[in-house]
């Protein structure tokens, strides 16, 4: 099976540098979307067809590739917003920033004390670069729903890692944790929707009232 | 009997969701959480196994669950009343969410596995999310999806931090697993780069949750905005369960053998909260955030006292307890005097032990307890510590320590004593103090006024046993 | 040899107009029309070279110079590249930066001839053209490292070597398909195409390449226009080579799978027109930007 996580990891990791330029909402959320799914097959390419694997690659399949994008796309078609415009740092500068990260985690996993086995694969360069690249869209992103992007694309990255030590965590706190996840986004996409009617718009420049 | 514990609140949430009734469903929060303190107080006190794999108490867990039990058990009360009073903005969120708060609190109280307590924690923030929104204006939101946004990264930095602990046991060759007993069992063959990884992400994460300096952002602006009794428990139940997920990270730090890199981080981070505290709290016009700031304060006491070790983490131990309950106090009168005044700024609150008699004096008296005047328990926890510090000869420290104290008593003193003494200000007519309002922080306040003369010995003992888990064993 | 070099050139000078008709019949079969015959571009190349030459007053003997070395450098640039599993008549040690910059070559003078004739619009076609051209070129030379790095020489026909099969199996075959996507676009920067440039657009703002040789007619158009084919099926033969390194053993065979190949190319470009809009003009420079990170991320995967 291990032919199919290259490619895979090697998708998620183009999918990173995507969001990272891309402007229009709709399509960002979609292909985070696809990144969940995607890493939702990694459990079955990595371990096999085992019990585990299969619910957990239903579980966040469902969760991640369905539900919370379903949840995102109906709170935005609710705050009719369509693009992010104006981000702090401009989409080339980020995308350049992203590539650097990217590259950074590639040489920084080499020095990294891995076991034997993980040694030069793409599992934990990709998990770093998936989870800088979220961090990038939480700090230079305005809107909210980016920054909830930003979010996900954060857990996705700890997911890959999660994926390799699947021993240490059993299915119910993987539930647990997605169900988390779930209701977290959910919750936010509520709060979205109350900053959109508060302020009429979701850009989060205009949460700077409390302050010193 | 833990999973009763456990599950109680969670039922009567959903209980409270098919309620019709308003002032039933505001009397469930007690009813529940009442039955919740008299389930963890034969819990703690009987001689009940202390577990299994996935739920358990340690002496640790056991303080903290009593403490936090109490806590709520008074804001319930509290609650009651609150809610009579704030009939426009109903009840159908606010119960359901504080019982479901509860339930989790007490689950990452008790978990044993390392992914259980995550999965718990993060659950917190979810439910406390919609609790600090219950004003529904501008301000309240803008605090809710900071606290939101920023405790859900942190906690997913803490995911990581857990993640590369078991990655330390992969590396070490141990049994891959999150379960602590096993984790703790085999700490010593753990692999030492992965564990320290796992330790800081772990700081970060649950110190994000904790309020610790530099990760304290959201914490003035939640508090401030959340009503006073969810300020309460946030400042006194929240805290104390996520610094009960560092003191995890430091046990296991312990017991691999690199304890003191543990506690010196932890130091470091406790002195810049103290000192980041004390600067904010000078001139503060907004008593609310005067209190999140003195949140960040005791919370970096409390790291200060683990990172000393010793009779420190004695102190850091009592003082968890004693800023939790004057927190408590605290945050519930300052509710009472902004309810009053219709503002939580100096600009309009003025002379509240006059205008405001019992609520007044209360958090007058809060304020003293809670710089640690004698005689009430912060003092003498405050002291223990201090006495720790210098026991360990850390001049250094135990003077920024005293030196950051002092700031806080002028900063707050000013405020607090512009904000109570004196003619009292234009105040809203209809408020008054009603039983319901001022007799928990009263309790809270007599509580403390009881440890602050005498500390009766099971206590002394659950001290002394929870102080022991994070110390060195041979 | 000499067979080899006439064979590369015999094909490519004749069915290089074959692509266009290919393309534009896709695009006529998306669109629902019948569309122009297949040997239209044949046609209308005949049609012009046989009408005769107008300059303006104004112009110089650089403006003749555009069309011709946009003739003449696609020629010399086939010599260097291997069509399919025919390998380049002409190689040596260091062919593949001559291969970039004889393109370079043919750009210059395309835009010196536009700027000849002194007229506003087709200054702005040139200054676009170059500039797109300049960003595109970091992604063409990071591919061709990651090639070089795969093989162990620096001659376009060791880089598009018989190793690439043994490539696309081992862990290089993510690099590969990077590098191919990244080539891809700069096949269609390079030739104009949707959604980088309308090669069938008729406003002169919104032009890039075509506002340049508005100018031109007759035999100097017909020059530009071969030249055009001919660079795309230079550029292509790069891609095809990549994407099928197969060798049949027999020559027929290798020339049957080759233009295949450049068919399977043609075909690709006009689904890709007729399925996409044309990108609004700040977002190319972001575009190419992103394949150069593309294929500077394709680069330190190979060299890990």
């Amino acid at each position: 099976m291990m032919p199919l996580t290259n490619p895979l990891l090697l998708v998620v990791i183009l999918i990173n540098f995507f969001t990272l330029g891309s402007a229009r909402l709709v399509a960002c959320i979609r292909i985070v979307a696809f990144q969940g799914a995607l890493l939702a097959m990694l459990p079955l390419t990595t371990h096999g067809i085992t019990g585990h694997a299969v619910l957990l690659a239903i579980g966040a399949f469902s969760f991640k590739g369905v539900l919370i994008p379903w949840l995102l796309i109906r709170a935005i078609r609710e705050v009719r917003i369509r693009r992010e415009v104006e981000p702090l740092i401009g989409f080339v500068p980020t995308l350049i920033l992203g590539a650097l990260t990217t590259a950074g985690a590639f040489l920084f996993s080499d020095f990294l004390p891995l076991v034997a086995e993980h040694h030069g694969g793409l599992y934990v360069p990709t998990a770093l670069a998936t989870m800088f690249a979220g961090f990038l869209l939480l700090i230079t992103r305005r809107k909210a729903i980016t920054q909830v992007l930003g979010y996900l694309m954060l857990e996705n990255g700890i997911f890959i890692i999660g994926v390799l030590l699947s021993e240490a965590m059993p299915l119910m706190v993987e539930a647990g944790v997605l169900l988390d996840l779930l209701v977290g986004i959910f919750v936010m996409g509520i709060v979205m929707n109350q900053i959109n009617r508060e302020f009429t718009s979701i850009g989060t420049q205009r949460l700077s009232d409390l302050k010193e | 009997m833990l999973e009763l514990l456990i599950l109680s609140p969670l039922a009567a949430a959903a209980l409270s969701l098919v309620f019709p009734w308003y002032q039933l469903r505001s009397w469930l929060l007690p009813l529940s959480s009442g039955l919740h303190l008299a389930l963890s107080i034969v819990l703690v006190s009987g001689s009940f196994p202390a577990g299994g794999a996935w739920v358990g108490l340690d002496a640790l867990s056991r303080l903290v669950l009593v403490v936090t039990s109490l806590l709520f058990f008074g804001c319930a009360i509290y609650a009651v009343g609150y809610l009579d009073l704030r009939r426009d903005r109903g009840n159908k969120v606010m119960v359901p969410c504080l019982l479901a708060f509860l339930s989790f609190m007490t689950l990452a109280i008790a978990a044993r596995h390392l992914g259980l307590l995550w999965m718990a924690v993060e659950a917190t923030t979810i439910c406390s999310a919609p609790l600090i929104y219950f004003n529904r204006n501008r301000l309240s939101i803008e605090a809710t999806w900071k606290y939101l946004l920023l405790c859900s990264v942190g906690i997913a930095l803490a995911m990581l931090g857990m993640l590369f602990i078991a990655y330390a046991a992969l590396g070490g060759g141990a049994p891959v697993s999150l379960q602590f007993d096993s984790l703790l069992a085999t700490a010593t063959s753990l692999s030492k780069p992965w564990l320290h990884a796992g330790f800081v992400f772990l700081l970060v994460g649950f110190g994000t949750k904790m309020g610790l300096a530099p990760l304290h952002t959201w914490k003035p602006d939640a508090y401030g905005e959340a009503p006073g009794l969810v300020g309460a428990l946030l400042a006194g139940g929240l805290t104390s369960v996520a610094f009960l997920g560092i003191l995890r990270g430091v046990q296991l730090m312990t017991a691999a053998g690199d304890g003191a890199m543990a506690r010196q981080s932890l130091l470091w981070m406790g002195i810049l909260s103290l000192l980041l505290a004390a600067v904010f709290m000078v001139r503060q016009p907004d008593i609310k955030r005067l209190l999140a700031y003195s949140s960040v304060e005791h919370m970096g006491l409390l790291a200060i006292g683990v990172g000393i070790g010793g009779l420190a983490t004695f102190g850091a131990m009592l003082h968890l307890i004693n800023n939790a309950l004057t927190k408590g106090g605290l945050f519930l009168a300052a509710g009472n005097i902004q309810r009053a005044y219709s503002s939580k700024r100096l600009s309009e609150v003025r002379g509240a032990i006059v205008g405001l008699p019992i609520s007044g004096t209360l958090f007058l008296a809060g304020f003293l307890a809670i710089t640690g005047s004698p005689p009430f328990g912060p003092f003498l926890s405050e002291f223990t510590i201090l006495r720790g510090i210098f026991a360990n000869h850390q001049m250094v420290v135990g003077v920024l320590v005293l030196l950051s104290l002092a700031t806080v008593f002028i900063g707050m003193g000013a405020t607090v004593l512009a904000a109570t003494q004196g003619e009292s200000g234009p105040k809203n007519d209809n408020f008054r103090d009603r039983p319901l309002l001022y007799l928990p922080p009263l309790m809270f306040m007599l509580l403390i006024l009881l440890l602050g003369v005498y500390i009766p010995e099971p206590l002394q003992k659950a001290l002394s046993q929870a102080a022991a888990l994070l110390e060195v064993h041979p | 040899m000499i067979g080899g070099l006439f064979l590369h050139l015999a094909l490519l000078l004749l069915f290089a107009p074959l692509l266009l008709g290919i393309i534009t019949k896709t695009k006529a079969l998306f669109g629902g029309r019948i569309g122009a015959p297949l040997l239209q571009s044949y046609f209308d190349l005949a049609r012009l070279w046989r009408k005769g030459f107008v300059f303006s007053r104004t112009t110089t003997w650089v403006f003749l110079a555009g069309p011709v070395v946009g003739l003449v450098v696609p020629l010399l640039a086939a010599l260097l590249i291997p069509f399919g599993a025919l390998p380049a008549p002409v190689s040596f040690e260091g062919d593949l930066i001559l291969f970039v910059y004889l393109f370079g070559l043919s750009r210059f003078f395309t835009a010196l001839a536009a700027l000849d004739t002194g007229s506003s619009f087709e200054g702005m076609g040139a200054v676009r053209e170059v500039t797109f051209s300049c960003l595109a070129e970091p992604t063409v030379l990071f591919s061709l490292l990651v090639l070089a790095r795969l093989s162990d020489g620096l001659s376009l026909n060791t880089l598009l070597g018989s190793h690439l099969l043994t490539a696309w199996q081992s862990e290089a075959g993510a690099s590969l398909s990077l590098i191919l996507v990244c080539l891809f676009v700069v096949l269609l920067v390079e030739n104009s195409r949707i959604p980088f440039d309308d090669p069938n657009t008729h406003l002169e703002l919104t032009m890039i390449h075509e506002v340049m040789v508005l100018d031109h007619s007759g035999p100097a158009l017909a020059m530009i226009l071969y030249g055009a084919a001919l660079k795309m099926m230079v550029l292509s033969a790069l891609l095809v080579k990549l994407a099928l390194p197969w060798q049949t053993g027999w020559w027929l065979g290798d020339v049957g799978l080759f233009l295949a190949g450049q068919i399977g190319v043609a075909v690709l470009i006009g689904v890709i027109e007729s399925s996409m809009a044309r990108l609004r003009l700040p977002r190319v420079p972001q575009v190419l930007i992103g394949t150069s990170l593309l294929s500077i991320f394709a680069l330190v995967l190979v060299l890990r």
